[in-house]
């Protein structure tokens, strides 16, 4: 009973992120492929609360679902001048596809090289002040150089878009 | 009691709880709008009209669902749910007692905000799906909105999670017990280094509920009835409802955060067990009081335009609440320490 629930949770979930993610691809409206992303975010939400890692899970659906879904949905919409615009034609960009199996196998090879994958879950997953800490401590430089890479971007977008006074 | 239905226990209550607070909320907003108003508000179905709201629930019920013509017929559909489902989530964590909710999560308070800030989504898309130029309008402003004060919210939360070392909605309500000197209670309110913080708290959550100084998502003089107005029957009450309970949370996260939850000053902890109700009936008692101060605000100010509600949420809301933090941290950490022993907060 312990372990059945749990994975049919994560089947489930892992279900919905797969599917998502296909009809995300495949569907012909920006509109629906936005929903389709929340519909993964979410799903991936699901599955990092399935492993106990709450804190992951609430941050994916803040960030996630409620900042970058949302502007993504705003600027499609905004961008889009009629409706009907939102459908658009599906061109098979072999290109991209070669580029996407590039990354992937990339990814891969960087994950099966470097990084040692971790063989068992813990017993407890770290609380929230665990993780404070350890993010605080061990993790600070890294941790404020992110910071400072997120400043740079936002400090570049602000720039970028200045129109009339540069 | 087993742990399944221990679930279903709690999901039934809490949908019970969110329906008794809507009929109930829409009541008590004409009956305080009316005599905001100088007039009475409901007076002819049943005394004083507290029928009222009963007539309309069965009205929305057996209405006729209307999807227009020209709508996306798939997100017409999925759009009010996608706006009940987190405010009816958004219950979840909240603390009635010491042991009366739902679940005791760790991260209660971000549970609350991240749920809620999915809601926004379901306003843009039923804004965009039906077709109309009002309702996309009503969207995109609800959207561009929430980008801005999502923020402010988040951060207005955050010194009082410094003051009480936690972010479990319970451990905030436990952190307030007790008096200073022993009249003053120790909710977060009576701390004078709370008070900016509180006031960006209540115009940040004045705009997560589209209140009326910030309710240009919906804005009935402008643009009909906004990301509503093509929704009938129970689409429509399920996108009202899931209004009302999103101004229930929010207040009662106010209450949490800043009023001491469902804590009385100067009884002992021993009545809490003696009498059970107690604790959720202060809670309510405060929630409503809340939720009565926000109506206040939404039958005395005019609407603000969404450039300027921009211009509060980014050049002043978001600044004057990391500016608190900071102050929060300073005042806490290295002064209060300072002092510990000659002056106890």
């Amino acid at each position: 009973m312990s372990q059945t629930l749990p994975t049919v949770a994560f089947y489930l979930l892992a279900f919905a992120a797969l599917y998502g993610a296909i009809s995300m691809m495949s569907t012909r409206n920006v509109v629906h492929a936005t929903v389709w992303l929340l519909e993964v975010m979410l799903a991936t939400a699901g599955i990092y609360l399935a492993l106990g890692a709450e804190f992951l899970a609430l941050v994916q659906v803040l960030v996630y679902a409620g900042a970058v879904a949302v502007l993504t949905l705003f600027t499609v919409m905004l961008t889009l001048r009629r409706r009907e615009d939102a459908v658009r034609p599906f061109p098979v960009a072999w290109g991209s596809l070669a580029m996407a199996a590039l990354f992937t196998g990339g990814v891969l090879l960087a994950l099966n090289g470097f990084c040692s994958v971790p063989t068992g879950m813990p017993a407890t997953a770290p609380g929230l002040e665990d993780f404070g800490r350890e993010l605080f401590t061990t993790w600070m430089v890294p941790f404020e150089i992110a910071s400072l890479v997120l400043l740079a971007a936002l400090i570049g977008a602000v720039w970028w878009t200045g129109g009339d006074d540069r | 009691m087993s742990p399944t239905l221990a679930v279903v226990v709690k999901l039934v209550s809490i949908i019970a709880l969110m329906l008794t607070n809507g009929v109930f909320m829409i009541y008590l907003l004409r009956k305080v709008l009316g005599h905001l108003h100088i007039r009475l508000g409901p007076m002819h179905v049943g005394p004083h009209g507290i029928l009222q709201t009963m007539n309309d629930v069965i009205k929305l019920l057996t209405k006729e669902d209307l999807t227009p013509r020209l709508a996306d017929k798939a997100l017409f559909f999925l759009a009010p749910m996608i706006v009940f489902v987190p405010s009816f989530m958004a219950y979840l964590a909240l603390p009635f007692s010491d042991t009366l909710k739902a679940t005791s999560l760790e991260t209660g308070l971000l549970f609350t905000f991240a749920v809620l800030s999915v809601v926004p989504i379901g306003i843009l898309l039923a804004g965009w799906s039906s077709g109309n130029k009002w309702g996309l309008l009503g969207g995109m402003r609800s959207a561009a909105m929430q980008i801005a004060y999502e923020v402010p919210l988040l951060l207005s939360a955050l010194p009082v999670v410094m003051l009480a070392g936690t972010t479990d909605l319970g451990g905030i309500v436990d952190a307030q017990a007790g008096t200073w000197l022993s009249v003053i209670p120790r909710w977060f309110i009576t701390n004078p280094l709370i008070w900016p913080t509180f006031l960006i708290f209540v115009i940040a959550s004045l705009i997560e509920v589209n209140q009326t100084p910030f309710d240009m998502s919906e804005a009935e003089s402008e643009l009909v009835a906004g990301f509503g107005a093509d929704y009938s029957a129970m689409k429509f009450g399920l996108i009202y409802l899931s209004e009302f309970s999103n101004t229930f949370v929010m207040s009662a996260l106010g209450v949490t955060l800043f009023f001491g939850g469902w804590l009385v000053p100067w009884i002992p902890m021993s009545w809490y067990e003696a009498v059970p109700v107690l604790a959720p009936t202060v809670f309510m008692l405060k929630t409503y009081l809340g939720i009565v101060l926000m109506w206040w605000i939404r039958g005395t100010y005019p609407r603000v335009r969404i450039d300027q509600l921009m211009d509060l949420g980014w050049k002043r809301l978001i600044p004057a609440a990391l500016v608190m933090i900071v102050l929060t941290g300073v005042v806490d950490k290295l002064i209060v320490p300072l002092f510990n022993g000659a002056v106890s907060w």
